[in-house]
């Protein structure tokens, strides 16, 4: 029969209609919101998703995984008036970055001579930028890690600056926990076994 | 019996004594071929020992050693391990090679390329003109001595950064761009671009006009593109049209060309990692495999078992996704806009939040490491991949099959438009899902395992009959085999590290060549890399599968009428960022 190709290809369609209101009725009966909550959000992307897909951006979002890469930033620990700054200005981020957009200067002790662990001044270039992650991978102080906040567009060139880079270590637990308690699980026991092997120091002294 | 072809030991120097050597430079292999011989040992390599499918035609420019060296790697349709040859020559001006052109076609867009970027000129072939650069360059970048816009050193990473990096910006140190050449002479208040007459030449040559009938009609010469919403993406091709009839057609490519391969010789091994990414941008993690197969092969490093099994997890899901945006873009390009597509687009968004959960992005995925992969597959993503596998996504191609399969408009329009056959798809180097459409069961998971696919029981998909229809149904085929791959890795996955080597931003890569091979979505995907012992590799050279099966598309395309070109260039599912580079 000609058109029933059309016809079978239609109703699929005509399913997919239906679907997307006989979820919505399922919703409403169990009392539950499927629109501009985390819920529905996840709903609408997992495997069950029927019938509407689409997210309402900006009202609705699509959840972050926690691995989420865009640009880079610095932790600190400390609070806003004493920052400690984890970065040691080694430079491993500024030799391993791909598009070579990060700067760094170290500091001089100024009577010495000799360089001081913290970086004098730090700049990444947002705009060269590739979001690969490297920077953040191959720190070995945690300093460098990809932020989640990816609305960064402006009417200027994006230079960040060591001030504009650096944000709060509980920033950085809120927007990747799982990662951040691995890594301080990790410096805890490095500390506690360089505290018992100077404790074994002393006593073998 | 004799032995069949792909296990007879392959000795040209017995077959060739006076005019082939081995090539005996450690950590190269193959043989080297005097270049006065070069048509005669090759019509042997193809006609006496089966070589019939011609995989990469590139160049190297050893500076140091004043030489220019052309390299061919070929395989068998038949399966198994590849053959390399090369021939070597002065580094004077011009350099000249006889073409391959008249034993493999295939050669055609890649011996263009070598000409256009690095000046290897090619005496024989019929329509040497420049590629990716536009007509009209002057020097040739991929070659040692030649340095881009905006230099600033050799390799990375640059002195400049660190320690003390004063950020400023590239263009306001160097606002002459006085390091690009000019020809002599240029005058660029008098300069009227000339660069479009070689095209039409070149047109107007392979033409079919004499062909035609007594009756003597006007040709009109017609540019779709490069804006052309079905080109997919900044392509252009000039069509010589007779009424509604193509008789000559020449794609015109070069708009997205940022010289890949020289920004991968200034990158360190790893830091073309992320960059590979760029080429197939809807295939990333498939350029991340191949790219670390070629790396890993030249280190000699093995792979974590786990690792493995993850890797071919995500090419797999790359390949559904893939082949479920090709049909939507078919269909798109068919005219019906919007509802097959948006449809095809969910479960690759299904697929792309399994990739953004694993590596950070959904596209640029940047996952595989020399050895592994960067982070384990956590335990609820990996939950999301078995759902999909097993429960969502066999259900869904058969909607989308149900949906499309039978309607009359897309039948008409595919059923019956011839696209290649086997022997012109050979000829042409076609790989891929439009090679085995046409009769042709070459899949690289077979024909030359690599990774752990040999542990999978699947198919390899193929059609007979070389139309449209079929070259859309092997995609479906594809997909139930990738399931079924997908479905036997998720069940064999081991427990264990994900990197066998210890995380390093600096590999060490001994001296030597290497040729990294695998079958990406879009056809046999290949990484040819040479390496001087340094942080850098020395040549980087990408087999893009979407670049080279663009060979056959002038002969595929003549005497078909404009509307259906449009369908057929589509079956190649090309990707601008790969044909370009």
């Amino acid at each position: 029969m000609y058109g029933k190709g059309i016809l079978k290809g239609l109703s699929v369609t005509w399913k997919r209609f239906w679907d997307t209101y006989l979820d919505d009725i399922s919703w409403w009966v169990r009392g539950k919101k499927r629109y501009y909550t985390t819920e529905g959000v996840a709903h609408r992307s997992s495997k069950d998703a029927r019938g509407i897909f689409t997210v309402q951006y900006p009202e609705e979002q699509l959840i972050q995984p926690e691995e989420f890469r865009f640009v880079p930033f610095l932790v600190f620990d400390g609070n806003e008036e004493n920052k400690e700054v984890r970065c040691t200005s080694c430079g491993i981020c500024a030799k391993v970055c791909p598009p070579q957009c990060i700067w760094i200067v170290r500091t001089n002790d100024p009577n010495t001579g000799k360089p001081v662990p913290q970086p004098a001044e730090f700049y990444v270039d947002m705009d060269i930028c590739m979001n690969c992650g490297f920077c953040a991978e191959y720190c070995p102080f945690d300093a460098i890690k990809m932020d989640h906040e990816f609305a960064i567009a402006s009417y200027d060139r994006n230079v960040y600056n060591l001030e504009k880079l650096l944000k709060p270590a509980s920033y950085y637990a809120e927007i990747r926990p799982l990662n951040y308690n691995k890594e301080e699980e990790a410096r805890k026991a490095k500390e506690a076994a360089k505290a018992a092997k100077a404790a074994a120091a002393t006593q073998a002294a | 019996m004799t032995a069949p072809a792909s296990t007879q030991t392959v000795d040209l120097v017995a077959r060739f004594p006076d005019s082939v050597t081995a090539d005996t430079r450690p950590g190269f292999s193959g043989f080297i071929v005097k270049k006065e011989n070069l048509v005669e040992v090759a019509t042997a390599i193809r006609d006496e020992f089966g070589f019939d499918l011609l995989s990469s035609v590139t160049g190297v420019d050893y500076l140091a050693e004043n030489m220019m060296e052309v390299v061919y790697h070929v395989h068998r349709t038949t399966g198994g391990p590849g053959l390399v040859f090369k021939t070597q020559v002065e580094r004077v001006d011009p350099v000249e090679v006889p073409s391959l052109y008249s034993v493999w076609v295939g050669a055609d867009f890649q011996e263009r390329e070598a000409w256009d970027l690095l000046g290897i000129k090619f005496t024989g072939h019929p329509d040497l003109r420049r590629i990716l650069m536009w007509e009209g360059f002057e020097g040739h970048p991929l070659r040692k001595d030649y340095k881009e816009g905006f230099f600033e050193e050799e390799t990375k990473p640059f002195k400049s950064r660190w320690p003390d990096g004063h950020h400023n910006y590239v263009e306001f140190k160097n606002p002459y761009r006085d390091n690009l050449i000019f020809p002599e002479g240029f005058d660029p208040d008098n300069y009227t671009p000339k660069n479009e007459d070689d095209l039409y030449f070149s047109l107007e040559r392979s033409s079919m006009k004499k062909a035609e009938g007594d009756l003597n009609t006007d040709h009109i010469v017609v540019n779709m593109g490069p804006h052309h919403p079905s080109t997919h993406g900044v392509l252009r091709v000039a069509v010589e049209l007779n009424g509604e009839t193509i008789t000559s057609l020449k794609p015109v490519m070069g708009y997205l060309h940022r010289n890949h391969e020289k920004i991968g010789e200034r990158n360190t091994y790893l830091q073309i990692m992320p960059y590979t990414d760029r080429l197939d941008y809807f295939n990333s993690m498939a350029n991340n495999f191949g790219y670390a197969i070629a790396v890993e092969k030249l280190m000699n490093i093995p792979v974590a078992e786990r690792a493995e099994y993850i890797r071919v997890i995500m090419a797999e899901l790359s390949r559904i996704q893939n082949h479920f945006i090709f049909i939507g873009m078919l269909i798109n390009d068919l005219g019906s806009m919007y509802t097959p597509s948006l449809y095809a687009f969910e479960e690759r968004e299904l697929i792309l939040d399994i990739f953004e959960a694993v590596s950070g992005a959904r596209m640029m995925c940047n996952y595989f490491r020399f050895g592994g992969v960067v982070r384990d597959i956590p335990a609820d993503v990996l939950q999301k991949i078995k759902d999909l596998v097993f429960d969502r996504l066999p259900a869904k191609i058969d909607e989308m099959e149900r949906f499309l399969n039978e309607n009359e408009v897309l039948v008409g329009r595919l059923k019956g438009v011839h696209v290649l056959n086997a022997e012109e798809a050979i000829r042409h180097s076609v790989t891929g899902p439009v090679l085995r459409a046409a009769g042709v069961p070459y899949d690289l998971r077979r024909a030359d395992p690599y990774s752990v696919y040999d542990r999978f029981d699947f198919d390899v998909a193929v059609r007979h009959n070389g139309d449209m229809y079929d070259n859309y149904l092997i995609r479906f085929d594809e997909m139930r085999q990738s399931l079924r791959i997908l479905e036997q890795a998720l069940k064999q996955i081991p427990e264990g590290p994900i990197n066998s080597q210890k995380p390093q931003y600096q590999v060490r890569v001994p001296a030597g060549e290497s040729y990294g091979r695998i079958e990406s979505p879009k056809g046999e995907l290949a990484y040819y890399l040479v390496s001087n012992g340094k942080p850098n590799p020395y040549r980087y050279h990408v087999r893009a599968p979407s670049f080279i099966n663009l060979t056959a598309v002038e002969t595929m395309c003549k005497g078909v009428k404009i509307a259906d070109f449009v369908a057929l260039l589509a079956m190649f599912d090309i990707v601008m960022g790969e044909v370009d580079r």
